[in-house]
């Protein structure tokens, strides 16, 4: 904590006292928990304030079987100016959360954020094309959940042979 | 079960014009099969003509799920499918995992093995570049550039298989170091390469920088000034290309980068010609730290010595208890991580590759995700395309380097 | 020196129609890009010069699957990707073969999820298949070879 730097510190300061942010730790990075409606705010204060102008990553997490929070979607925010990055947290609650989209901040979060829309299901309100990126356009379900299944095909050996072979599926094609 | 979804035009009509709407434009899709596109994109162009107005990539036909099934293997076993997501930098996946893993873990690792990560990253930096230069060449028509780099990417390939029995994905990083010492013909190999490589670079210079076709075909287009580059999350040589000097291992220097001396090569137009000069001269670089490493190489253990993570050495198992112990557990349960969540950028040949881990305290990963910058460069194509012809976007293409494995993962 | 031996020198030979037309078959057999991911590196350094495919007829590695007899399934096949593979398969002309290069083509290889097929064979009928993660470009061309072999004791009746 002690080599952490000064531009770093007061930014971080600068958030919790603003937006009432936790900070947690681990090992020597900081990681701010925002809640969901302050985060657009809190990136803006962050870009125009304290030059933090590079989205690195925007990523989701699933806590199923607990429900609060279920997800935390995390935030990567690097300064070119000042070579320094920072990890922002939102925990969010419920099945089908939602929470305000930072397009605008950082026009490259577009595909991030379809990317958890597709993958965890959480919404992003001010997105101007939310819809699956990764899976098939009329898949259901959002595979990333804990609680989604892996979809894995059993090995087939010699004892369960007849079972694995009723299941494997025959495609019906036409040979000449 | 095979069911032919079609995505009528309802569901694009915010991003399409209102000239595709009433027909005056033409909406072409360049499929996922298509011997331009580097892998499996499928891009919707909008065409007035042959001017593109907007282009629409389409990405997920190579999605692995490798992010869900790396969180149901455990930590070593989890590390072989990260080799295949960026198919074209298996050592860098790899080094990105480890890098993870240990600090999480607090491991070390000795300063032999980080000088030999060094040097494979830079070899595998080299043979990305050199396929990137012989299919983009290729796609620009120029078909001997293609034949002479997978000749050098041979060389490469040999000095990989070589160190660990496989020519692309090696998984030869594991978290503590490497997986074992290599072998003593690896120096003579590294340095008979360095010997004639620097002359082939030239070789490959001779065919195509000054050649005006190529100019013709690479100045002016795809053009992206350095603030556009930074805001829409551009890094790598693609970024450089704009003049921005950003390097993950001059700014946050791993695994021993800062011992050695290189220059980081920038652009100013940041077209597709000054990021084809920034890669060539990132190969020289890379042939430059090779050289250092090799120089400086120190004697000493590959791998770190905390049994808790690192299984012992088989001779060992025959007198010593503990070994027994830590290798029953490492074989059967494999190591716990604490808990914790981590992100660590590396410099891939492509751009800012970084790994988020999230360990819950187990053995298997809580959450593993990839911040590929292939994903985050094909949401930049439609404003590095607008307005160029369709053959300039066959150049574009090539010059932001995409592999549509790290995109999809 | 009578006229037989002339005609000899003109070089006539005779052979049953079947093995003339599989002769023709195998030595120009028209490889369709079908590189998906890391096997398509391969299949590239296949083509290139060390291990130099065009020897074996495959100079030409058409884009189009109408001007293609073999498709080399090369990489993973995904649930979005597999309609695709099947429209092509379909959109190539008799005769054609299928080779599965790679473990993720044979049997979904490492990943073994929701989002691979676990074979291609899943959707198009495979002549060949190649094991390795991925194949050595020679083992791509032993796979060529027996390929080759099948090919050479095809009836014609097969795509009558």
């Amino acid at each position: 904590m002690a080599l952490m730097d000064v531009h770093l510190q007061s930014a971080i300061q600068a958030i919790k006292e603003k937006y009432n942010a936790q900070e947690g730790q681990c090992g020597d990075e900081v990681s701010l928990l925002t809640a969901p409606e302050h985060i657009a705010e809190a990136c803006r204060t962050l870009r125009d304030e304290f030059e933090f102008n590079f989205l690195s990553d925007e990523t989701a997490s699933d806590y199923w079987p607990e429900e609060e929070p279920r997800f935390h979607v995390v935030y990567q925010l690097y300064s070119h100016r000042h070579n320094l990055r920072l990890c922002l947290r939102v925990p969010l609650n419920g099945d089908y959360p939602s929470l305000p989209t930072i397009v605008d901040l950082y026009p490259n979060a577009n595909w991030f954020e379809r990317e958890i829309w597709d993958m965890f299901g959480i919404r992003f309100d001010g997105h101007p094309d939310l819809r699956r990126i990764l899976m098939p356009y009329d898949w259901e379900g959002y595979p990333l959940r804990k609680d989604y299944p892996l979809g894995y095909e059993e090995p087939q050996f010699t004892f369960n042979y007849d079972e694995i072979y009723q299941h494997k599926h025959h495609p019906k094609y036409e040979e000449p | 079960m095979l069911q032919q979804t079609e995505v009528s035009l309802d569901e694009l009509r915010h991003l399409v014009s209102d000239r595709a709407i009433e027909g005056e434009t033409v909406l072409l899709n360049m499929g996922p099969q298509h011997p331009s596109t580097h892998g499996v994109l499928r891009l919707l162009l909008e065409l007035d003509g042959e001017t593109v107005i907007n282009c629409i990539p389409d990405i997920g036909f190579l999605h692995t799920g490798v992010e869900k099934n790396m969180e149901a293997k455990t930590y070593e076993k989890a590390e072989v499918m990260t080799d295949r997501l960026d198919y074209l930098n298996t050592i860098g996946n790899n080094l990105v995992y480890c890098l993870a893993i240990e600090k999480l873990t607090g491991l070390d690792v000795p300063l032999r093995a980080q000088a030999i990560r060094v040097i494979l990253t830079e070899l595998q930096r080299i043979a990305s570049h050199l396929v990137w230069l012989g299919t983009h060449a290729l796609d620009l028509a120029a078909m001997s550039a293609f034949l002479y780099c997978f000749r050098e990417r041979e060389m490469i390939l040999d000095i990989m298989e070589m160190c660990s029995g496989q020519r692309m994905m090696t998984t030869f990083f594991r978290p503590g170091g490497l997986w074992r010492d290599v072998p003593a013909e690896f120096e003579l190999s590294v340095r008979r390469f360095l010997r004639i490589f620097p002359a082939r670079i030239d070789q490959y210079e001779t065919l195509l920088t000054k050649n005006p076709i190529f100019m013709d075909r690479t100045k002016k287009i795809g053009v992206i000034s350095g603030e556009d580059a930074i805001r829409w999350g551009l890094t790598g040589p693609s970024l450089r290309g704009s003049g921005p000097n950003y390097d993950v291992r001059k700014a946050q220097p791993y695994s021993g980068y800062d011992q050695y001396e290189f220059d980081v090569p920038t652009g100013t137009h940041g077209d597709v010609y000054d990021r084809y000069r920034v890669r060539m001269e990132e190969m020289r670089q890379s042939v430059r730290i090779v050289q250092q490493a090799l120089d400086k190489l120190p004697y000493g253990p590959v791998r770190s010595s905390n049994r808790k993570y690192v299984p012992p050495p088989r001779a060992e198992l025959g007198t010593s208890m503990e070994a027994l112990i830590h290798h029953f557990k490492l074989w059967t349960e494999g190591f716990s991580v604490p808990k914790g969540a981590v992100y660590i950028p590396v410099e891939s040949p492509r751009g800012e590759l970084g790994v988020y881990l999230e360990s819950n305290g187990g053995p298997k990963p809580h959450r593993v995700h990839y911040r590929a910058p292939t994903f985050v460069h094909l949401q930049a194509l439609p404003l590095l395309s607008k307005g160029h012809l369709v053959a300039d976007l066959v150049a574009i293409i090539g010059s932001i380097d995409i592999v549509l494995g790290d995109a999809d993962r | 020196m009578g006229i037989e031996q002339k005609l000899g020198n003109m070089g006539v030979a005779t052979m049953k129609l079947e093995q003339a037309v599989n002769w023709a078959r195998t030595n120009a057999m028209w490889p369709m890009l079908f590189g998906l991911a890391c096997c398509a590196i391969e299949m590239m350094s296949a083509q290139a010069s060390n291990y130099d495919l065009s020897r074996f007829g495959m100079e030409l590695m058409r884009a189009s699957p109408r001007q293609s007899d073999l498709m080399i399934v090369a990489g993973r096949v995904s649930r979005k990707m597999a309609p695709v593979l099947r429209r092509l398969y379909d959109q190539m002309p008799d005769p054609k073969w299928v080779i599965a290069m790679g473990d993720c083509a044979s049997c979904g290889g490492v990943f073994n999820n929701y989002a691979i097929l676990q074979g291609v064979d899943e959707v198009v009928p495979v002549d060949v298949y190649v094991a390795g993660c991925p194949p050595r470009p020679e083992a791509l061309i032993h796979g060529v070879m027996t390929l080759h072999e099948k090919v050479r004791s095809e009836k014609l009746k097969n795509w009558a």
